[in-house]
């Protein structure tokens, strides 16, 4: 675990994996809640987690060194269940990158357990780990990906919260609502959440 | 007539509502927003005695001009320029009483780029996640104004100050901005880290609220390729594949995967949210100071 500093108030922290990751930020959302942890944003990404809003980083620097950081348990709680059509334009290359033909390719994704490693990019856009395979981002990316798309890149699933430019393979499409900031809460996907992909038929 | 409304006449080249911003959502890519220049959003909410959370609106170099419905006290700060009501040269940077149905013109910057105007009763549209700011990279919040637009405001809360002139301080002639060194500045060459501190940038016409671009020397790279994506902070140096810096302003993405090579501090970004194109910047770097 090493502990970099990011201007004067906030620290970026870096880990060896996903899971490590996910770890530290777990412990890191329980010190905030018992009050031990004053910090304003908690951003947890591929390998860190970034605190940003601290009085004294380089103290907390020092005091992370000495912290026991239990793995993850696995949670029992709700699985966000995200129901596809698996008809997206990608579906054949993704197909042909894997060696398997496109109905293999839905079937691998809907099997496949998922979990929102972090956010970005836009509103509600979860980057989810879980998949066993990877594929690489289109070449030439589109100008405009519609809403819903359920779409990969690397080692990552996403699902496109409004029409965007975007490079990652679309292989479905749901029509549930990932981000409204009108509901509470506004993002379906948070980071540590549990997520399934269904098939459904096309209309 | 008790329509407490503000109809937009001119919109200008970008005017958008700005408060303080929507921080704390980070961590769902929510951007925090909020006026650029937040001093002297500040200052024109005290000056019309709002609450410091109430919205304003940021024009972009060439003002805007709107119609307020009922009698308001407005006050026009930031970027310096001429205000008129109803062809009327009026002050700028002090409360202005504007009769219900009078035309307020906001003119285009002298120096500097984004003007601020605060009403009376602040604009109220609805809220998104605790603000009422426009977000220009993820869409969130109302839109940029256009002609037309009519814009709903709050009851007064308070009297207006009473200044005879407030101290501002003037557009930069050279931008200055102090940085402190990381988290990724491991990633360029000791050479780039040099001309970071050394050598003459100039701000980019392709600024905007996302983020000050530069013109200057490419800062050079000691390894390839991307970072894992990481979370960003207000005022990082992002260094894109062309090697101009980029200084991350208000509306910046929360996470990114160009190296960081170090963070302005933010002291420093209201001078940048009104440094115009062709402007000199300088990093100067310093110590961590916690």
């Amino acid at each position: 675990m090493r502990a970099l500093p990011v201007g004067d108030r906030a620290l970026l922290i870096e880990v060896d994996s996903g899971q490590e990751a996910e770890a530290l930020h777990a412990e890191l959302l329980h010190r905030r809640a018992t009050g031990e942890l004053t910090v304003e944003e908690l951003v947890p990404a591929a390998r860190t987690v970034l605190l940003d809003g601290l009085d004294a980083p380089s103290r907390l620097a020092e005091r992370l060194a000495s912290w026991e950081v239990p793995p993850v348990p696995p949670r029992t709680e709700d699985v966000v269940e995200i129901p596809v059509r698996y008809d997206g334009p990608d579906l054949g290359d993704v197909a042909a990158h894997w060696g398997v033909d496109e109905a293999e390719v839905a079937r691998i994704h809907a099997a496949a357990q998922f979990r929102v490693a972090f956010c970005g990019f836009a509103p509600g856009f979860g980057y989810l780990t879980g998949l066993p395979r990877e594929v690489p981002r289109r070449a030439t990316p589109r100008t405009a990906v519609p809403a819903g798309s359920v779409a990969l890149a690397g080692p990552y699933t996403g699902v496109y919260p409004r029409s965007s430019p975007g490079g990652w393979q679309l292989i479905g499409t749901t029509d549930l609502v990932l981000w409204d900031p009108a509901r509470v809460p506004a993002a379906l996907l948070t980071p540590g959440t549990r997520v399934r992909f269904t098939p459904v038929a096309a209309p | 007539m008790s329509d407490r409304a503000l109809a937009v006449v001119r919109a200008g080249a970008l005017t958008t509502v700005q408060d303080r911003g929507r921080p704390g959502h980070a961590h769902l890519g929510v951007p925090r927003s909020g006026a650029l220049d937040a001093p002297a959003a500040a200052l024109v909410n005290r000056l019309v005695g709002n609450a410091p959370e109430a919205a304003v609106l940021e024009t972009t170099v060439n003002g805007c001009s709107v119609r307020p419905r009922a009698t308001v006290t407005v006050a026009v700060g930031g970027a310096p320029c001429p205000v008129t009501v109803d062809g009327r040269p009026a002050a700028w940077g002090a409360p202005v009483r504007v009769p219900g149905g009078a035309l307020l013109d906001i003119g285009a910057a002298r120096a500097g780029v984004r003007s601020y105007l605060a009403v009376s009763g602040g604009v109220t549209v609805e809220p998104v996640l605790g603000s009422r700011s426009t977000d220009l990279l993820s869409g969130l919040g109302p839109p940029p104004l256009t002609d037309g637009t009519v814009l709903p405001l709050g009851r007064p809360t308070g009297p207006h100050a009473c200044v005879d002139a407030v101290p501002h301080p003037a557009p930069p002639s050279e931008l200055v901005l102090r940085v402190t060194l990381g988290p990724r500045h491991d990633w360029f060459t000791d050479s780039a880290l040099t001309t970071l501190a050394a050598r003459p940038y100039a701000v980019s016409s392709a600024s905007n609220r996302i983020g000050l671009r530069t013109e200057g020397p490419a800062l050079d790279r000691a390894r390839p390729g991307e970072l894992p994506s990481e979370g960003m902070v207000l005022g990082a140096v992002q260094v894109p594949p062309d090697g101009r810096p980029v200084v991350f302003l208000a509306d910046h993405p929360t996470t990114g995967g160009y190296p960081v090579i170090a963070v302005v501090d933010p002291a420093d970004l209201p001078a940048a949210a009104q440094a115009t194109p062709g402007t000199p910047v300088r990093f100067i770097a310093v110590r961590h100071r916690r």
